[in-house]
């Protein structure tokens, strides 16, 4: 039985251990990078910051890192409005973005369960088709078609609805538009999954006991395809927060997301400090929304088993 | 919830289809309009594909962001089915949770910021920013996809098969890799070729990751962009477009046409 | 009386060392025991069930045989040796799962062959083989089909055949007969039958069919609670269970309380039962009396002779076509079971519910238990 055992274990820690390595070593430890760098200086250096920690230093090295390190760019982010707006913001678009895909992407994923069996599979590969051509694409399609001299105005105008061609573009209209465009496989498609798992004879036995269609829908659909719902809200929720290409290509001037923000900080100003404690900050800011998916993961993972 | 699709359900599924869709034709369609201008009509021209030919920096970019998404997606779907296999097949073990954490955290984390953190990694181990430094990135970013596609195909198989192998025969390992692997194998390809466009189509992680001579197509679309709207993009757009519905289309025919041949041959051995 | 003297009960089945033998076996998943202290012997050349309620343990002793589960504490013997350290994949044991497990990349020839096809046997034998077992189990010519071109009867025969194939020592079949229906599963369960009288392999079912295991088995370990409750031929399960509980659960029962009285007879709440054995009861003991419906006689009028003799009020009837049960009420308010069967061609009843009767049996008609 010993021996059985043993062979068993090496060969599975060996499947463990590949990914588990190169998860720690490119996705953890980074993270603690970022936290050391947001409690550093900006310099004009390279790289563009103090301290700069040398692990050939030895304990000595480490004393100076720590007394060098400094709060300065939180302090920053707490005291300067543009980031806190920057922040409200992000949560104010991420909000009624998923509102707005939630209220779409219902009917649509709907539609596709109650969709003859033979058709599902085509329904699904035509919603996640256009997520597979690329993302960058698709925001660009629509610059085409909001732009002053584009295609939105040009029907408007010809329509008659409008006079003169409107400013589509450079809003926040545009990126509510260019999100919810983006993100909509993310809620359809976990909404979908629900709702095709639903057990038909559940709604056969809800007619049978005298309920109207709505009723049956708002009383036994609506709440077992709750997981499928905050699924589909967390995956646009969160990423939504920390948008850049959207709000960069399709927004205006005025107020950027929190993504333009650190972009911006990173690149323009190169101030690393500040772009990390941004990046900390947005993640303690998303914290509980991220904990929560991965409880909803775990839950499905231990389901399953 | 297969009977009777409402009209309500059917229009919901067409407006959404339309609505998805809409964008994606009209680039096509301007991508062969001889005029540059998008409001007006100047009749079919292949004009733009032909100063895509000649525009290197375009092709240059391409070239680089196809190798960058083949070596990912290829390495994203080792790792990332190891992983799932971990997942699902390992119980309780020590670190499962932080594990489990690391493996789905990047699905909804902003780019931005897993981008930033493995730009200031590179920086912290001195490493020259290029090429591999996007691979890896890259990597990191998708295997998670990969791993979740792979793991829920893996709750779902039906393990008497496994034991029905062991039971006339076959070693644990063996039987993991001749059949299991073998009957998951399709979400494993779905994974390979989901973590493939990810790759193809990355922006923020690339342009923090990149290096000198290592522009992505993604970044040369994106500074191009910036600058307003130009047919030659439109015409690489069409392309990539192009591409990835002939691919998924002969993909999905494939699968087809290999069971109606074996449906055939079996019918015919029954004569 | 389960385990204790089982042990040699078993063995008297069969002068041969057992093939298969449980030794004081116990499987607990967490806190929960499964199996308890299970001691059992399975003989050569034996059509072997292992029959109980859900959750008994039969599926899980089947597969601790298979290797699929191993014991908690206590061994397995399989021709003497303890084939604990031994894996599923080489053990000379082979399972028939319940939802077939059939390879859907597979063949018909492919899944069949699978077994042969992991030791070292030449193409050209794998081939020869797959055809005499594809005959065996009536299914020539299937080779090349493809598993979901088959119906459900084909598809069992093929998890048959893709089981025996390699002459495992066992036969392992986890109720595989529950797919099909009634007619079917009648001619599989004859099939099985002479295949293993054929073959001489041991076969060991798990079932939760009373009437499919009293047909095919030639013996029965009846479980519960994971512990064996009786340990015999289906005839000696039938006619002298052990226990209340096996009477109960198998066939149809009235159980009839009283103490044994100085007489040896029967003291109970009907009167002054003369019964033909008190199975090892003293004076003053409590006992049951186990009557199966069939050895009680009904009459409209009070019967002569030695028999004990109750009368009663037919309460209810259920009719069956080929026999009827009635339930009788008697003159304590208990309900006596008795089946008669159907004689008359015209449906005819010979008794209505509601008719005032007369019950009677021999006295060694029943069987007395203490417990």
């Amino acid at each position: 039985m010993s021996t059985q055992a043993n062979r068993r274990n090496w060969g599975a820690r060996l499947v463990l251990l590949l990914p588990y390595l190169w998860l720690l070593v490119f996705f953890l430890v980074p993270f603690v990078i970022v936290l050391k760098i947001s409690l550093s200086q900006t310099a004009l250096a390279l790289p563009p910051y103090v301290p700069v920690f040398d692990f050939a230093a030895g304990w000595a090295g480490l004393v100076e890192f720590t007394v060098q390190l400094s709060a300065d760019s939180f302090r920053l982010l707490s005291s300067d409005a543009i980031y806190l707006l920057s922040y409200l913001k992000s949560l104010q678009i991420a909000a009624i973005s998923t509102i707005f895909l939630l209220a779409i992407g219902y009917p649509i994923a709907y539609g596709m369960a109650r969709a003859p069996r033979a058709w599902q599979p085509p329904l699904v590969m035509a919603v996640v088709l256009p997520f597979w051509t690329s993302f960058l694409i698709r925001i660009y399609a629509w610059i085409n078609i909001l732009q002053r001299d584009g295609l939105l105005n040009d029907v408007l105008t010809r329509l008659h609805v409008i006079d003169a061609p409107a400013a589509w573009l450079s809003s926040d209209t545009a990126i509510y538009i260019g999100i919810v465009y983006s993100y909509l496989p993310f809620m359809v498609l976990p909404l979908y999954a629900a709702l095709e798992k639903m057990d038909e004879t559940l709604l056969e036995a809800a007619a049978d006991l005298g309920c109207p269609r709505w009723k049956t829908f708002w009383l036994v659909t609506l709440p077992l395809s709750l997981p499928g719902v905050a699924a589909g809200t967390l995956l646009c929720f969160i990423p939504i927060v920390g948008e850049f290409v959207i709000p960069d290509l399709l927004g205006g001037s005025e107020t950027m997301m929190i993504g333009q923000t650190l972009w911006t900080e990173f690149f323009s100003n190169r101030d690393w400090p500040v772009a990390s404690a941004i990046a900390v900050s947005l993640l303690g800011l998303l914290l509980v929304p991220i904990l929560f998916y991965e409880r909803l993961q775990q839950r499905s993972l231990e389901g399953g088993r | 919830m297969r009977r009777g699709a409402s009209s309500f359900n059917i229009i919901s599924v067409v407006l959404g289809l339309a609505f998805l869709y809409l964008p994606i034709t009209i680039l096509v369609i301007y991508s062969f309009n001889a005029s540059r201008l998008v409001t007006i009509w100047g009749g079919w021209s292949l004009e733009w594909y032909r100063e895509l030919l000649h525009d290197d920096a375009v092709l240059q970019a391409a070239w680089i962001s196809l190798r960058v998404a083949v070596l990912s997606a290829s390495f994203a779907t080792v790792l990332g089915t190891l992983a799932a296999v971990a997942l699902t097949r390992m119980g309780r073990f020590r670190g499962r949770l932080l594990f489990s954490g690391m493996v789905y955290a990047p699905l909804v984390i902003p780019e931005v910021i897993t981008g930033l953190s493995l730009l200031l990694l590179f920086v912290a181990l001195n490493a020259d920013r290029g090429f591999w430094t996007i691979v890896i990135a890259h990597t990191t970013l998708t295997m998670c996809f990969v791993a979740v596609i792979v793991q829920s195909r893996l709750v779902s198989f039906d393990r008497s098969l496994e034991e029905a192998a062991m039971d006339l025969g076959c070693p644990p390992v063996k039987t993991f890799l001749t059949i299991t692997l073998r009957l998951i194998a399709p979400a494993i390809a779905a994974g390979w070729m989901l973590a493939f466009s990810l790759s193809l189509d990355d922006l923020v992680i690339a342009s923090f990751t990149t290096g000198p001579g290592a522009t992505t197509l993604p970044i040369r679309i994106y500074s191009e962009v910036r600058l307003g709207v130009k047919p030659e993009i439109n015409a690489v757009c069409t392309i990539m477009i192009a591409i990835v519905a002939v691919g998924t289309i002969a993909a999905s025919l494939i699968a087809k046409s290999g069971t109606a041949r074996r449906d055939r041959a079996a019918l015919g051995a029954q004569v | 009386m389960a385990d204790g003297g089982e042990a040699a009960q078993n063995n008297a089945a069969n002068e041969k060392p057992p093939l298969v033998r449980f030794e004081a076996v116990t499987k607990r998943f967490g806190s929960v025991a499964a199996i308890e202290a299970l001691s059992l012997d399975i003989a050569h050349d034996e059509f072997f069930a292992l029959l109980g309620p859900s959750g008994c343990g039969k599926t899980t002793l089947l597969r601790m045989l298979a290797g699929f589960e191993t014991p908690t504490e206590g061994r397995i013997l399989l021709d003497g040796e303890d084939i604990d350290a031994v894996q599923p994949h080489r053990r000379p044991v082979n399972m028939m799962f319940q939802s077939y497990a059939l390879f859907p990349h597979l063949t018909v020839e492919g899944n069949i062959g699978f077994g042969l096809r992991q030791e070292n046997v030449t193409r050209a034998e794998i081939s020869e083989r797959v055809t005499e077992m594809l005959a065996l189990v009536r299914l020539q010519g299937f080779g090349r089909r493809r598993i979901d071109q088959l119906s459900g009867g084909q598809r069992q025969r093929v998890a048959l055949a893709r089981s025996l194939i390699k002459r495992p020592r066992v036969l392992l079949l986890d109720e595989p007969l529950a797919a099909l229906d009634k007619k079917l599963r009648a001619e599989t369960q004859f099939e099985l039958m002479e295949l293993q009288r054929r073959l001489g392999t041991t076969f060991v079912i798990v079932t939760h069919d009373q009437e499919e295991a009293m047909i095919v088995a030639d013996r029965i370990a009846v479980m519960n609670h994971g512990r064996l409750m009786q340990v015999a031929t289906p005839s000696e399960i039938y006619e002298r269970p052990n226990s209340r509980w096996v009477a109960d659960f198998i066939g149809e029962v009235t159980v009839v309380e009283g103490h044994i009285s100085a007489g040896g007879a029967m003291d109970s709440a009907l009167g002054k039962l003369s019964v033909a054995g008190t199975s090892g009861a003293k004076s003053g003991d409590t006992v049951w009396l186990a009557l199966r419906p069939e050895k009680i006689g009904m009459s409209s009028e009070r019967p002569a002779g030695e028999l004990n003799k109750v009368p009663g009020t037919i309460s209810e009837i259920g009719y069956r076509g080929d026999i009827s049960i009635y339930k009788v009420r008697l003159a304590d308010r208990s309900l006596m079971k008795v089946a008669l069967a159907n004689v008359s061609v015209r449906g005819n009843a010979l008794f209505k519910a509601g008719d005032l009767v007369w019950l009677s049996w021999p006295p060694d008609a029943g069987v007395v238990l203490d417990s």
